[in-house]
C-alpha cells in the first residue's frame, strides 16, 4: 500500500501530531509558564484549522473503512473552525489560577474528541464510525467534570457517561443485529442489502436511537440540560455545537447513503421526532433561568429543525443540514462567548443577572442580540438562510405539515429569545455586570462570529459550493 | 469590458464611510466624521468622472451605438433556474450620467456640510446617513435588473426618512419625515405589484433582456387584460405610480415640501438633486418598454408630468418660506422631466423628449441644488426661512448673491445658460407630440421665471430687515460648493448630450429651434420683468393684488387643500370606518386566540418541567421508553 495515501487522513494525523505536541510541551514546560501552553496550544490549532482548508485529495483508504470526499473534507474544516472559537473563548478561562495545572488537559482531551468526531465523519464502515463515536465520547465526560471540585461538574461528568454508556450499549447492539442481518459493515455493501425484514428495522431503530443520544432528540435529549449546566461554559459550547454538528453530519450521511432504500419507513420516524423535539424542547426553554440550560433547550430545539432538512432526502436536503450546522456555529458560539465573557467577568449565570447589561457593556449586549436573532432565524442575518434552507428542504418533499409546526416552534423560540434581550435592554438592574474588558482572544473569536453570522448570510456562493459538493458526494 | 471593474469603488466606499462612521462616529469629535465622508466621497466623485469620460468618449461607441456594459455581477439568490436574484453593476448612458449627477452633488453637499452643519448636535450621524443615502442611491442607478433597483429604492427611502427627520427633537421634522416615508411607500407598493406583474409576464429582472429592441417576451401579454386594461399597461402604470411617489407626481407631491423640514443641504441632495428624480430615471431605464409595450401609460405620463409643472408653479408663486417656493419649483421641473419622457418618441430625432429629459435632469441637477444650497447659505445668515425677514442681502452676501442670480437666470431659462438648452429641447418635443401640453409648458415657463425672480428680489433686493447680527457672507467650505456649481449651471449647456445620453444610444443632430425657442426666452424675460415691477422695491401693489384675487389666493396658498384632503380622507373616514373595525376584530378575536395560545403555551410548559427530574435512572427510563416508542411506530407505518 502506498503510504502516500496518508494524505487523505491529513486532518486526522494533523491533530493528532498537534494532541502530541501539546503532550509533549507540558512535559517540557515548568511549573511557573505552564500557561505558555495556552499561546501555544493557540497557535498551533489556528494552523491546523488554516491546513485543513488546503484543498487535496479525495478517495477510500483501508478497502473503503475510511473515505474521504469534498464534502467530509469540508464538514471537518467547520468542525475545525468552531473548534478554533471555542479554544480562543476558553482562553481568558484557562488562564485562572485554579486551572493552572490542567491547561494541557483541556487541550489534550478536547483534540482526542475532534479526532474521533473526523473519523466518525469519514467513516465508511460501522466499526470506525463506533470507534469514532465511543473517541468523541468518552474524552468529554472527562471534560464535563472539568472543574470536579465543583459538585455540578462531577454530577456532569457521571451522568454523561452513564447516559452515554446505555445509549451506546443500544446503539451497538443495533450495530450488530444489522450485522446479523446483512452480514457485512460496510456502508456501501449494505446500502444495498437492507431490507425491511424485523432484524434489520429493530437494529435502525437502536442505531436512531443512539444517534437520537448524541444529537440529543426527544426523548433520548435528558441529560443534555444537566450537563450543559453542569459543565464548564466552555465545554458546554462545545458540546452544543462541535459534538452536535459531527453527529448530524454522519446521522444525516448514513441515513441518506445506507438506509436510502428504506427512506419512506424513516421518513415518518424522523418527522414524530422532529415535532416532539422542537415542541418539547421549547416548551422546557421558556422556563429557564439559568442561561446555560437555556441555551441547552435552545440547542435541542435547533436539533429538531436540523430533521427538516434531513426528511428532505436528496441533494437539496444534505446541503440544507451542513449549510446550517456551518450558520449555528457561529450563531450559536457567538451566543455562548458573551455568556462565557459575562461568567468570567462576574460569575453571572442567571438570565435575570443579565438585567442592564446594555447599560454597562453595549457591544457585548449587541453581539447577544445579534447571535439570538440569528439562533430565532430572523433575516438577514444567516439564522434566517439556514432555517429558510431547512424549511425548502422539507417542503419540496411535501412535508407542509411540518413546516408550519417548525414555522410556529420558531415563533414561540423567538419568544424566550427575545426574553434575553429584554433583559439585557429593558429591565431595570440595580447593580448591572459592571463594565469589563474581553481578553483579546475572546474579542478575535466574537468578532469571528459576527462576520460569520453576516458573511454567510449574504455569500451565496457558499451555499452554491456545498450544494456541488453534495451532489458530487451523492452521485 | 473588464477595465470598469473599478466601478465597484464607486459604491463600496459610501457604504464603508457609513459603516465607519455610523460606528465609531461617537468615539472621535464629530469634525473626523465630516472629513472621512467628504474625503470618501471625493474619491467616489472622481472615480466617477472618470468612468463617464472613459465611457462617453472612450470607445464605448459602436455601430449600435454606446453598449451597456456589466463590468461586475453575482448571482446573490437562486430560487430556481429562472427566478435569479443578482447584484450588479450596468453602465450605459443614463446610468454612466445619473453617477456624475449624485456624486458631484453629493460631494458639493459634503463640502458644504462642513460648514452648514458645524456645531449642531449629531454631526457625526448627519455624515454616517449622508454616506448611506449616497451608496443607496447609486445603488440604485447603476442597477442591472429591477429586484436591485427596488431594494436601493427602499434604501434611498429610509435614508431621506433618516434625512428628513435628522433634527427628531422637532415635532414638525418629525410628522414631515413619516408623511414622506408614508407617502412613497404607499407609491412602492404600486412598484412592487408592477414589478411582480411585469416579471411574471417576462420571466425576468434583467433590464438588458427587458429593453432589448424586438424581443419576444411580451408575447404572452397581449392576451392578457384586466378591467378591459391590457396587462403591460397596468404593469407600466403600477411601476409609474412607484416613480410618481419618489418624483412627488401629483397626487402624490404633498410630502415634498414638507420634506423641507430637513437640514437644507439634504434638501438639496436628496429632494432637489438626486432621489426625487429616481421616478424620471425609472421611467427613462423602462423607456422602451413603456414607449412600446404600454403606450397608454406613457399617455399617462405625459399629463400627470404636464399637470403636475403647471399645479405647482401656480402655487409657488404664494409661498414665503424660500425653501417651499424652491420645493414647488422642484415639483415643476419634475413634471417638465416626466412630460418631457411622455411625449417621447424612439429613435434619432423622434427620441427627442427622452434626450431632453435626461438633459433636464442633468441641468436642473446642478442648478437646483445651487440654489437649495444657496437658500441654506441665506438661512444660515438670517436664521430664518421666511422672505418676509429678509431684504438687502445683496451687500452683506456677494457670493451667494451672484451664484443665486445665475442660478435663478439658469431656471428662467436665459440663453446661453444651461436651462435654456435643456428646456429648449422639453418644448420642441412637447410641440412636435402634443399642442395642448406644449401650451402648458409655455405658460410654466414665465410662472417660472416670475416666482424665481420674486424670491430673488425679495431676497437680494429691497430694504434691510431688523437682523439679529449684521448677515455675513458663508464661509469658504460653503461658498466654494455655491461657485463650483454656479460654473456648472452656466457650461453644463454645452454638453452634447444628443450625442451621448439618447433613447436608442446612437446619438442624432439637433440644432436650435429659433420658432419655439424666442417666444420661450420672450416670456422668461417677461417673468422676470413682472417681478422687477412687483418686488424690485416693496410696494403694496402685490399685497393689493392677493387680495383682489381673494378666495382663489388663499387656496393657492393652502396648497389648493390637498393636505387637508388627505387628511380628511385618512382620518375621517379610513380610520373610522376601515381601520377602527379592523382594530377591534385583531384587539378581541386574534390577540385573545394569541393570548390564549401563549397562556396554554405556558401551562403546558408548567406541567411538564417535573420530566426533567435530574436522576439518571429515570432518563434511563425515558431512553429505553423512547426506543420502544418509535419501534412500536415503525409496527405501524409496517402495516
Amino acid at each position: 500500500m502506498d503510504l502516500g495515501q496518508f494524505i487523505l487522513m491529513r486532518h486526522e494525523l494533523l491533530l493528532t501530531i498537534a494532541a502530541l505536541a501539546i503532550l509533549v510541551a507540558e512535559i517540557f514546560t515548568s511549573e511557573k509558564n505552564k500557561s505558555g501552553i495556552i499561546t501555544f496550544a493557540l497557535g498551533l490549532f489556528a494552523l491546523v484549522t488554516v491546513v485543513g482548508f488546503i484543498p487535496g485529495e479525495t478517495g477510500n483508504l483501508f478497502g473503503g473503512s475510511f473515505q474521504s470526499s469534498q464534502l467530509t473534507t469540508f464538514m471537518k474544516n467547520i468542525l475545525n473552525l468552531a473548534v478554533l472559537i471555542v479554544f480562543l473563548q476558553a482562553e481568558g478561562w484557562l488562564r485562572k489560577p485554579e486551572n493552572a495545572d490542567k491547561i494541557s488537559e483541556y487541550f489534550i482531551l478536547t483534540l482526542a474528541t475532534l479526532i474521533g468526531m473526523n473519523f466518525m465523519v469519514s467513516a465508511g464502515d460501522f466499526l470506525i464510525f463506533y470507534i469514532g463515536l465511543e473517541t468523541a465520547t468518552i474524552p468529554i465526560a472527562g471534560l464535563a467534570a472539568f472543574d470536579k471540585m465543583k459538585s455540578k461538574s462531577a454530577e456532569a461528568g457521571i451522568k454523561l457517561i452513564l447516559s452515554s454508556a446505555l445509549s451506546s450499549g443500544i446503539l451497538l447492539f443495533g450495530l450488530s443485529m444489522l450485522y446479523g442481518a446483512t452480514g457485512t459493515i460496510y456502508f456501501a455493501d449494505m446500502a444495498g442489502l437492507i431490507s425491511k425484514d424485523a432484524m434489520t428495522l429493530l437494529g435502525f431503530i437502536f442505531f436512531v436511537s443512539g444517534m437520537g443520544f448524541k444529537i440529543s432528540l426527544v426523548p433520548f435529549h435528558f441529560w443534555t440540560a444537566d450537563v450543559y449546566e453542569g459543565a464548564p461554559i466552555n465545554v458546554t459550547s462545545y458540546l452544543s455545537v462541535v459534538s452536535k454538528g459531527a453527529a448530524a453530519f454522519i446521522f444525516t450521511i448514513i441515513l441518506f447513503t445506507v438506509f436510502k432504500n428504506i427512506v419512506e419507513l424513516w421518513q415518518p420516524m424522523i418527522y414524530t421526532l422532529a415535532v416532539f423535539t422542537m415542541t418539547l424542547a421549547n416548551l422546557f426553554a421558556l422556563r429557564q433561568n439559568n442561561i446555560k440550560r437555556f441555551l441547552a433547550f435552545s440547542s435541542i430545539a435547533q436539533a429538531g429543525f436540523i430533521l427538516l432538512g434531513i426528511i428532505g432526502f436528496g441533494e437539496l436536503g444534505l446541503t440544507s443540514v451542513v449549510y446550517f450546522v456551518l450558520v449555528y456555529v457561529f450563531t450559536n458560539l457567538g451566543a455562548f462567548g458573551v455568556v462565557a465573557a459575562v461568567h468570567n467577568a462576574s460569575g453571572v449565570e442567571t438570565i435575570s443577572g443579565y438585567n442592564g447589561l446594555y447599560k454597562t457593556n453595549p457591544m457585548l449586549s449587541l453581539l447577544m442580540t445579534l447571535s439570538l436573532f440569528s439562533l430565532a432565524g430572523i433575516p438577514p442575518v444567516a439564522g434566517f438562510f439556514g432555517k429558510f434552507f431547512l424549511f425548502t428542504a422539507a417542503a419540496s418533499k411535501g412535508y407542509y405539515l411540518l413546516v408550519l409546526i417548525a414555522v410556529l416552534n420558531a415563533t414561540i423560540s423567538l419568544y424566550y429569545y427575545l426574553l434575553v434581550i429584554k433583559a439585557m435592554f429593558i429591565a431595570k438592574n440595580e447593580e448591572p455586570v459592571a463594565w469589563f474588558r474581553s481578553t483579546l482572544a475572546m474579542r478575535i473569536s466574537l468578532i469571528m462570529c459576527v462576520a460569520g453570522v453576516f458573511i454567510i448570510g449574504f455569500a451565496s456562493g457558499i451555499f452554491e459550493y456545498i450544494r456541488s459538493i453534495s451532489q458530487l458526494f451523492l452521485n | 469590458m473588464a477595465g470598469y471593474t473599478y466601478t465597484v469603488f464607486i459604491l463600496i466606499i459610501p457604504l464603508v464611510v457609513f459603516l465607519i462612521t455610523g460606528l465609531l462616529g461617537m468615539k472621535w469629535k464629530p469634525i473626523v466624521s465630516g472629513i472621512i465622508g467628504t474625503i470618501g466621497l471625493g474619491i467616489s466623485f472622481t472615480l466617477s468622472i472618470i468612468t463617464a469620460i472613459t465611457y462617453f468618449w472612450g470607445g464605448s461607441h459602436g455601430a449600435e451605438g454606446f453598449h451597456a456594459i456589466i463590468p461586475f455581477e453575482l448571482t446573490w439568490l437562486k430560487f430556481t433556474e429562472t427566478l435569479i436574484i443578482k447584484m450588479g453593476i450596468l453602465l450605459d448612458p443614463i446610468s454612466v450620467m445619473m453617477l456624475v449627477v449624485v456624486t458631484t452633488i453629493s460631494f458639493m453637499v459634503h463640502i458644504y456640510s462642513l460648514g452648514y452643519m458645524k456645531g449642531e448636535v449629531g454631526f457625526a450621524r448627519f455624515y454616517s446617513f449622508l454616506s448611506l443615502f449616497t451608496f443607496s442611491m447609486l445603488g440604485l442607478v447603476i442597477a442591472p435588473n429591477i429586484f436591485q433597483m427596488y431594494i436601493f429604492w427602499e434604501l434611498v427611502g429610509v435614508s431621506s426618512f433618516l434625512l428628513i427627520g435628522f433634527y427628531y427633537t422637532k415635532p414638525s421634522a418629525v410628522a414631515a419625515s413619516k408623511k414622506a416615508f408614508i407617502v412613497t411607500r404607499f407609491a412602492d407598493l404600486g412598484f412592487l405589484i408592477g414589478i411582480l406583474i411585469l416579471s411574471f409576464i417576462t420571466g425576468t429582472f434583467d433590464f438588458a433582456k427587458l429593453t432589448e429592441p424586438g424581443t419576444a417576451i411580451f408575447a404572452s401579454a397581449a392576451s392578457m387584460s384586466f378591467m378591459g386594461i391590457s396587462a403591460m399597461t397596468w404593469a407600466m402604470t403600477l411601476i409609474f405610480i412607484g416613480g410618481a411617489g419618489k418624483s412627488a407626481m401629483f397626487p402624490f407631491h404633498i410630502w415634498l415640501p414638507d420634506a423641507m423640514e430637513g437640514p437644507t443641504p439634504v434638501s438639496a441632495l436628496i429632494h432637489a438633486a438626486t432621489m426625487v428624480v429616481a421616478g424620471v430615471f425609472l421611467v427613462a431605464r423602462m423607456f422602451t418598454v413603456i414607449h412600446f409595450q404600454a403606450p397608454d401609460a406613457q399617455e399617462i405620463i405625459a399629463y400627470v408630468g404636464g399637470f403636475t409643472s403647471l399645479f405647482a408653479a401656480i402655487i409657488a408663486i404664494t409661498q414665503y418660506d424660500i425653501k417651499r417656493v424652491l420645493a414647488f419649483s422642484t415639483l415643476s421641473q419634475l413634471g417638465y422631466m416626466m412630460l418631457s419622457l411622455g411625449v417621447s418618441g424612439y429613435g434619432g430625432e423622434e427620441g427627442l423628449g427622452f434626450m431632453a429629459s435626461m438633459f433636464h435632469l442633468f441641468t436642473h441637477a446642478m442648478f437646483k441644488a445651487l440654489l437649495f444650497l444657496g437658500a441654506g447659505s441665506i438661512i444660515h445668515a438670517v436664521h430664518s426661512n421666511y422672505m418676509y425677514d429678509m431684504g438687502g442681502l445683496r451687500k452683506y452676501m456677494p457670493i451667494t448673491h451672484i451664484t443665486f442670480l445665475i442660478a435663478c437666470l439658469t431656471i428662467a431659462g436665459v440663453p446661453p445658460l444651461s436651462g435654456f438648452f435643456s428646456k429648449d429641447e422639453i418644448l420642441v418635443a412637447a410641440y412636435n407630440h402634443n399642442k395642448l401640453l406644449f401650451a402648458v409648458e409655455y405658460i410654466v415657463a414665465g410662472l417660472t421665471a416670475f416666482y424665481m425672480f420674486r424670491l430673488y428680489f425679495s431676497v437680494f433686493w429691497g430694504k434691510d430687515r431688523h437682523y439679529h447680527h449684521t448677515p455675513h457672507e458663508s464661509p469658504l467650505t460653503m461658498s466654494i460648493p455655491l461657485m463650483f456649481l454656479a460654473v456648472a449651471s452656466i457650461f453644463a449647456g454645452f454638453l452634447p448630450f444628443h450625442h451621448l445620453v439618447t433613447s436608442d444610444k446612437l446619438g442624432f443632430v439637433t440644432e436650435m429651434h429659433y420658432a419655439i425657442a424666442i417666444p420661450s426666452v420672450l416670456i422668461g424675460l417677461f417673468g422676470i420683468a413682472m417681478a422687477w415691477i412687483l418686488y424690485k422695491k416693496e410696494s403694496g401693489v402685490p399685497a393689493k393684488m392677493a387680495k383682489s384675487w381673494g378666495i382663489l389666493y388663499t387656496a393657492t396658498y393652502n396648497k389648493f387643500y390637498f393636505d387637508e384632503i388627505y387628511l380628511f380622507v385618512t382620518k375621517k373616514i379610513i380610520f373610522n370606518y376601515i381601520s377602527r373595525p379592523i382594530a377591534w376584530f385583531d384587539r378581541h378575536i386574534i390577540d385573545g386566540f394569541m393570548v390564549g395560545i401563549g397562556m396554554t403555551t405556558e401551562r403546558i410548559s408548567y406541567r411538564i418541567k417535573g420530566m426533567q427530574s435530574g436522576q439518571l435512572q429515570h432518563y434511563a427510563f425515558m431512553f429505553v421508553a423512547g426506543t420502544l416508542a418509535l419501534t412500536l411506530s415503525m409496527l405501524y407505518f409496517l402495516m
